[in-house]
């Protein structure tokens, strides 16, 4: 891989394109190239669409010479995560169940990407349906941490994450429904960022919990973050639940090196006793950062969160349940013939096309959802939900932004907690909270500990940091203070071929 | 939110799975059995939670009211529309005779 392309970021890749230093086509090679180098070892992508990019480059490289005005993200490579519709590109959920279905559309958000002149070069590999938090329900078998490849990248945006940290590309979207992409960023060591909810158009995204889907990039700085947020938000007509509000503009200048007067929330409950160590240190070390550069920090209460983890799982598998009552054989995707009937036709086409934790969140959505248990699951649930909102906004009554670990622990082995799915869904409980609120939440890298499982590499850690619903350019400001002011905590994963 | 043993888990399951029109084997309700007893144990603590005053919270965001003129719009064209059908026949999605079955 070229190692000029590997250092820059989209913001410092655009300006070298545009100041000649280089041509979309040279940077669409450079990034096959990268590809073609790590991806064999890593398995971030499900397919590269290395025609399409290529056309592209050479086509933005004709308009930039005809003089046309060039976009915010102007010849910068993007990946997409499997469940992000762009019209004639294979769309699989990484399931079986759509395996070669090709959308017949195009996502709002992937429009506007290419309409600010940005160059999809792949889709890639995720948790199956965005059910996961490992990577390890891909059809297509699990994405690998660069940092170690016998771990998990985390989930379910695995792919995104791991094609970002490894330099394949420097900016991709995921989705995060409790923490698909803050999670995989925390334990990959790069910046995610889930917008408030429907800041950005859920339009040609494929559902899974949509009161809590939303599109969040992942990229390797706060301010490449900030610019693909401002092209991918704003109000679409398409999607009745996305804000109807101008995208987010940039405020501008990230407070440079300073909060003074900001006052940072620390929820005791997301420094649980069980927390691992390093993961402590690390974000207590994050935390004096933050104090350091002028910010107050102030202890706090949420004291809802113990309850997030089943109130998400009875939310988010409800939805799932209905989402997902479309894969019947009928429209698209896989049939199964089945004893011949249509009830039998349906019934075989599920069972052929869902993995295992697939069908474990339909059932468990259909069970919350069912007579008789409707009101003791999900209607209990929204209740606490509810509860957990009033939470945040109590809390952002004393505070600006609230600030603790993005994942209780360090990227863990794959295969460790495959058979135990109630151990994948605790894995969530920091990020979850964020999610039911539908307020704001980053993951930034704030240094590397030890895992507390005897494994000899020291791996990332995230700070999540949170903010009210909607104060989104405000959150990214305030993070971007925390990042100029934490660059020695951040460090590279190993060239390749690790442990 | 009674405790049911082993086999009640089990057969929960599979009535969930006909609800779900999902065809589950023995060996899968074998497996999902335990787990659901597990999972939902753990989801129990919901049943604690003193919920006297509290609302629903059934949209992600403080409500608003979405609205347009209801008029009619171009939708996609058929042809593209069937492309990704497993089966079609003269220009519609073809499924399994359903009058004369059991449902």
């Amino acid at each position: 891989m070229s190692a000029a392309y590997a250092r820059l970021d989209a913001t410092a890749l655009r300006a070298s394109i545009l100041a000649g230093e280089r041509t979309c086509a040279r940077t669409v090679a450079e990034c096959l190239a990268g590809i073609d180098e790590r991806d064999g070892e890593l398995a971030a992508f499900l397919s590269v669409e290395r025609d399409w990019a290529r056309e592209r480059a050479a086509r933005l490289d004709a308009r930039l010479a005809a003089g046309e005005r060039p976009g915010a993200l102007f010849g910068v490579p993007v990946a997409l995560k499997a469940n992000m519709c762009t019209e004639g590109i294979e769309t699989s959920c990484a399931s079986r169940i759509l395996a070669g279905w090709r959308a017949p559309y195009t996502a709002t958000f992937v429009q506007r990407l290419l309409d600010a002149g940005a160059i999809v070069v792949g889709v890639t590999n995720m948790d199956e349906f965005a059910m996961g938090s490992s990577s390890e329900n891909s059809c297509a078998g699990p994405t690998r941490n660069p940092w170690d490849v016998a771990r998990t990248p985390g989930g379910s945006s695995s792919g995104s994450a791991v094609a970002v940290a490894a330099r394949m590309v420097p900016l991709a979207l995921g989705s995060d429904t409790g923490g698909s992409v803050r999670q995989p960023a925390a334990m990959c060591g790069v910046f995610g960022f889930k917008p408030t909810y429907g800041r950005v158009s859920r339009y040609g995204l494929i559902a899974f919990g949509s009161s809590l889907d939303q599109v969040s990039p992942l990229a390797r700085s706060v301010r490449d973050l900030e610019l693909v947020t401002e092209v991918i938000s704003g109000h679409d007509e398409r999607d009745s639940t996305s804000l109807a509000e101008p995208p987010i503009e940039r405020e501008h200048p990230a407070a440079p090196g300073s909060l003074s007067g900001f006052r940072v929330g620390v929820p005791r409950e997301h420094f649980p006793h069980d927390l691992e160590p390093g993961v402590r240190a690390c974000c207590e070390a994050a935390l004096a950062r933050l104090e350091a550069i002028g910010a107050e920090l102030v202890p706090l209460s949420l004291p809802h969160t113990p309850f997030a983890i089943p109130t998400y799982y009875v939310v988010a598998t409800a939805e799932a349940s209905s989402n997902l009552a479309r894969y019947d054989g009928v429209l698209f995707g896989l049939r199964a013939e089945g004893d011949g009937t249509l009830p039998g036709m349906m019934a075989a086409t599920r069972a052929a096309g869902f993995g295992p934790e697939v069908k474990r969140r339909i059932l468990l959505g259909t069970y919350v959802l069912s007579a008789g248990y409707y009101d003791e699951w999900y209607g209990r649930a929204l209740k606490a939900r509810g509860l957990m909102r009033d939470d945040f906004e109590r809390a952002f009554e004393q505070v600006d932004v609230i600030a603790g670990p993005t994942s209780p622990t360090v990227a863990f082995r794959l295969g460790e907690r495959v058979d135990d799915p109630l151990a994948m869904y605790l894995a969530d409980a920091l990020t979850v909270p964020v999610s039911l609120a539908g307020v704001p939440g980053i993951s930034m890298p704030c240094g590397c500990a030890l895992p507390a499982d005897g494994g000899a590499g020291e791996l990332p850690v995230g700070l999540q940091l949170v903010g009210p619903a909607r104060s989104d350019a405000r959150l990214l400001r305030i993070a971007a203070a925390f990042e100029a002011a934490s660059e020695d905590l951040r460090r590279e994963p190993p060239p390749g071929s690790a442990r | 939110m009674d405790d049911p043993p082993n086999e009640a888990w089990i057969e929960l399951v599979r009535r969930t799975a006909a609800l779900a029109r999902l065809e589950v084997s023995d060996e899968e309700a074998r497996t999902l059995g335990p787990q659901f007893a597990a999972i939902l144990e753990h989801f129990r603590t919901l049943a604690t939670l003193d919920l006297g005053r509290a609302e629903p919270m059934t949209a992600a965001t403080r409500l608003f009211d979405v609205r347009r003129a209801d008029e009619p719009r171009a939708s996609q064209p058929r042809d593209t529309l069937l492309s990704n059908a497993p089966r079609r026949a003269e220009g519609f999605f073809s499924v399994p005779k359903t009058i004369g079955g059991p449902e």
